[in-house]
């Protein structure tokens, strides 16, 4: 059977479906190429580049201030992380040792950028499951998170802190004040998403054993963060290759062995919770000083290939560079957590239905804009 | 035992999905908590923090002085080229040729707000200003010129 | 009984009649213009219906999303909707070029009038029924199914592949929940002893159903309230459009004013089920009656019959709405788990402790 010239039935009986790249819960220009039985997956191909926007070369041509903000448009609810990474990057290669303050300033910052980005993860898993109602539940402290942010680093999302050797400008004198208070109404609030969405059964059976990713599978996809901490794989880079003094934190890595889309939905809301721990932990020793280590005006990396990797809300992103010696990177090269995660939806949503593939989307907690880049 | 799960399963589902309706009840009947920010109404106390990345601004004094050098320093650590410094040659009263700004050109619509240009300006000539409306019927009104007509550079400040 | 009467709309019913007979001497041609003038008020009532619906949902879904919901347009937004169905009524009344055109456009008229039909037999106040048809529940329970064959039709004409999916989840959907349905209404004509919904109704002039039928009734409620949610397609069991998986499933492709008549016929749909929950098992227009405490009878009896159908009516059209802006969506095979192993045996089983229960006379 053809439409507009296209196959819509296989020869096998199949029923090819486009999810997207318009589509109300591929979250963006995510395309889905799916071979439906009835309502039961039997393949899935994604289809990228829809959003491309060169990054990667555009780098090549920057300066090592000026590439950092570019990352922030790669995965834009972890915006803090990534300019993090490149600011780790540039300063492992020149050596310079950031102070003391910029670093519990940047790790306090990225946590509360990580809840605000689980946040909206919840906000969104909700919605894709087709309850409207937590979404503005989350949104009502995302937006305290962001309010804070925008006081202390002048942009709500892309917020653009990171400099080589440390950060921006000092934050606000209430800054303390503040980021307690946003925690407060964090932790008053946090038992409203268990009631609404947490326990709530229709929403549970829609996750429990949908969308199972083995270990095995995890590991050789390359998944990372909480997608492959839910299959039961070690892999948060704080604790494995702790940078700007996570090593002296106490915070506990979620891992847990289920494999399917609650277990997932699990672990990103005890990674909120390990989240606020850190950030209590740091708040109240917070160390004076300098902010930002002197660095050249014009910095020259030396030769060679340098490679950086942090924990963004969603994963392992890594940097590499490979310098030449000059004013800009001769290659960068960014390992986006969403691309690897992505390969892992066509193996745990096969065999489900559409509406498992709605809540396995939802719980990889994809941002497409990082895939392409 | 089965019967005893089967029922097991409808209490606890039934409790759960009253948990959540007692939410949003206790949210129906608690109109106050309504955090909706009526933007264009609460414009006259909307608080817009100092430090808020809105565009590129070029502070003039009472004599209609700004300190702009034309250095180019934020023409070059833009990374968009969003800022075009039109220089041209002065001639002062001592006789001396000096390099002066003719125009500031600001491309708003090229602009990421990432600041750059205010770090790297060496005269503190620019700052970003707090303005976050900038929608226009045309993006050729995006186009700005930030140094106004006649302006002249401050005294002292290139020393 | 008297200050009931004096309340009801049914003296004016009649006093038309007889202004009407006078101009029209011929019976026929007096019964015709009577439906005319029926049709008329209904279609008119219908629409205000729809609009006040669509407002209500607007605003219980933002308080309880901690919003405002409309409030620009109009006293509190009222007005919002209007312009909405204003807007509807200027776009283009789009066919898809691949789709069956006939069907296509034919689609949102059987599911309107199909919902619109069900509205006859509801007694709205004491003596105020468009339709005093002695098979009442039947009749609403046979009509209201044949809302399925427009939604399949809409889904099928439309030549899209997620409206077909809808088509198809809605055929299932539909067709089982209806099996709940009709067994929870059978309980209560078990009880009444009658299909006619003035009878149901009258039944209750000591209390109503839900208090006088224990705990039985109570579930038999409850089963009601859900499969009808169910059947008309609200979330959290609105699979049929579910946006989120399907894009808008079988509506997909429509939009300007056939897809305002989708959105009609869900509130008027959302109207005659908790019309019906309200008349079956909570007394309909009848007031609160206790027994035979005739003072407290008495009171509750100055308030209009009218206030007590639409007050019970709104209760349950609330519980309905918090559903939807609670609950998450149903999968397709969890929707219907739910309704064959769960809903149905419940009911069967329901059915059989009710009737037990009318034999016995076990209720008050």
């Amino acid at each position: 059977m053809k439409l507009l010239g296209e196959d819509i039935v296989t020869e096998t009986g199949e029923f090819i479906i486009n999810m997207g790249p318009q589509h109300p819960s591929t979250h963006g220009v995510l395309h889905l190429k799916i071979w439906l039985d009835g309502e039961t997956i039997k393949k899935i191909e994604p289809h990228l580049g829809y959003i491309h926007r060169s990054i990667e070369k555009m780098s090549e041509k920057m300066s090592y201030r000026q590439f950092i903000y570019l990352t922030s448009r790669m995965d834009y609810l972890s915006a803090h992380m990534n300019n993090q990474a490149c600011a780790l990057v540039v300063e492992k290669a020149l050596q310079v040792e950031v102070p003391e303050r910029a670093k519990a300033i940047r790790i306090l910052l990225a946590e509360l950028s990580r809840i605000g980005s689980h946040l909206l993860w919840f906000a969104s898993v909700g919605l894709d499951l087709g309850g409207v109602t937590p979404f503005f539940y989350a949104f009502r402290e995302r937006e305290a998170i962001n309010s804070l942010m925008e006081e202390n680093c002048g942009a709500r999302l892309t917020q653009n802190f990171h400099v080589p050797g440390g950060i921006l400008e000092d934050v606000n004198p209430d800054f303390q004040k503040r980021v307690k208070e946003v925690i407060k109404q964090l932790k008053d609030n946090f038992h409203e998403y268990d009631e609404i969405l947490t326990g709530n059964v229709i929403f549970q059976n829609r996750l429990k054993g949908v969308g199972y990713l083995s270990k095995e599978d995890a590991i050789s996809l390359g998944c990372s963060g909480p997608t492959a901490r839910a299959s039961g794989v070690v892999c948060d880079i704080r604790k494995s290759n702790p940078y700007d003094g996570y090593e002296k934190l106490e915070f506990d890595e979620v891992v847990l062995t289920g494999g399917d889309s609650w277990a997932r939905y699990q672990v990103r809301m005890a990674e909120m919770l390990q989240s606020i721990k850190i950030i209590e932990q740091m708040i109240d020793n917070m160390p004076e000083g300098d902010i930002v280590a002197k660095t050249k005006n014009v910095i020259k990396l030396p030769k060679g290939e340098f490679y950086q990797r942090v924990e963004t809300a969603r994963g392992e992103l890594g940097v590499y560079i490979v310098s030449e010696g000059a004013a800009t990177p001769y290659r960068c090269k960014y390992r986006s957590p969403n691309f690897a995660n992505l390969s892992a939806i066509p193996i745990a949503a096969k065999g489900g239905k559409i509406g498992d593939l709605i809540a396995i989307m939802a719980t990889v907690d994809l941002i497409i804009p990082d895939i392409d880049r | 035992m089965f019967i005893k799960e089967y029922f097991g399963t409808i209490f606890n589902s039934v409790k759960s999905l009253l948990t959540g309706m007692k939410l949003t009840g206790y949210y129906f009947t608690h109109q106050n908590k309504i955090i909706t920010e009526e933007y264009p109404d609460n414009r006259a106390t909307l608080i817009i923090p100092e430090r808020f990345r809105g565009e590129v601004i070029m502070p003039h004094d009472e004599n209609n002085e700004h300190r702009c050098t034309g250095c180019q320093s934020c023409e070059l650590s833009c990374p968009n080229g969003t800022i075009k410094i039109i220089t041209q040659q002065e001639i002062q009263p001592d006789g001396k040729k000096k390099k002066r700004i003719h125009t500031w050109v600001y491309h708003l619509d090229m602009c990421t707000m990432c600041g750059m240009c205010v770090t790297a300006c060496p005269t503190e000539a620019i700052k970003m200003g707090n303005e976050f409306e900038h929608s226009v019927y045309d993006k050729s009104q995006l186009k700005k010129i930030l140094n106004k007509p006649d302006s002249k550079l401050k005294q002292g400040v290139e020393d | 009984m008297k200050i009931l009467l004096a309340y009801s709309l049914s003296g004016f019913a009649s006093y038309l009649h007889r202004l009407l007979s006078g101009f029209i001497p011929d019976a026929f041609w007096l019964m015709v213009t009577e439906m005319v003038i029926t049709g008329v008020c209904l279609l008119v009532f219908l629409i205000l219906l729809a609009f006040f619906l669509g407002y209500m949902e607007r605003k219980v879904a933002a308080f309880m999303e901690i919003r405002f919901g409309p409030n620009r347009v109009g006293p509190k937004g009222t007005l919002q909707i209007v312009a909405d169905t204003v807007k509807l009524l200027f776009k283009e009344g789009l066919t898809p070029d691949l789709s069956d055109k006939f069907l296509f456009n034919l689609a949102p008229g059987i599911i309107v009038i199909s919902a619109m039909l069900a509205v006859a037999p509801i007694a709205f106040a004491k003596g105020f029924q468009i339709w005093d048809i002695n098979i009442g529940v039947l009749y609403i329970s046979s009509v209201s199914s044949i809302a399925v064959i427009g939604i399949l039709m809409a889904g099928w004409s439309s030549s899209n592949k997620y409206s077909i999916i809808g088509a198809m989840r809605a055929g299932a959907q539909i067709v089982s929940y209806e099996l709940s349905v009709g067994l929870s209404l059978i309980s209560i004509v078990v009880l009444s002893g009658s299909l006619s919904l003035n009878d149901i109704v009258e039944s209750q002039a000591n209390g109503w159903w839900i208090l006088k039928g224990h705990i039985p009734v109570l579930i038999s409620f409850v089963i009601f309230v859900v499969a009808s949610t169910a059947e008309i397609n609200r979330a959290p069991f609105d699979l049929v459009e579910a946006d989120q998986e399907l894009t808008g499933g079988f509506n997909t492709e429509y939009g300007g004013m056939k897809f305002a008549m989708f959105l009609m016929s869900e509130y008027i749909n959302l109207f005659v089920v908790s019309a019906v929950a309200a008349t079956l098992f909570l007394g309909g227009w009848m007031p609160f009656h206790i027994g035979n405490f005739t003072a407290f009878n008495h009171i509750m009896d100055y308030i209009p019959s009218s206030i007590w159908f639409f007050g019970k009516t709104l209760f349950i059209i609330f519980i309905i709405m918090q559903f939807r802006w609670t609950f998450p969506r149903l999968r397709i095979d969890q929707l219907l788990n739910l309704e064959w192993k769960y809903l149905l045996p419940i009911s069967m089983i329901n059915v059989l402790l009710v009737t037990l229960m009318a034999i016995m006379g076990w209720h008050f």
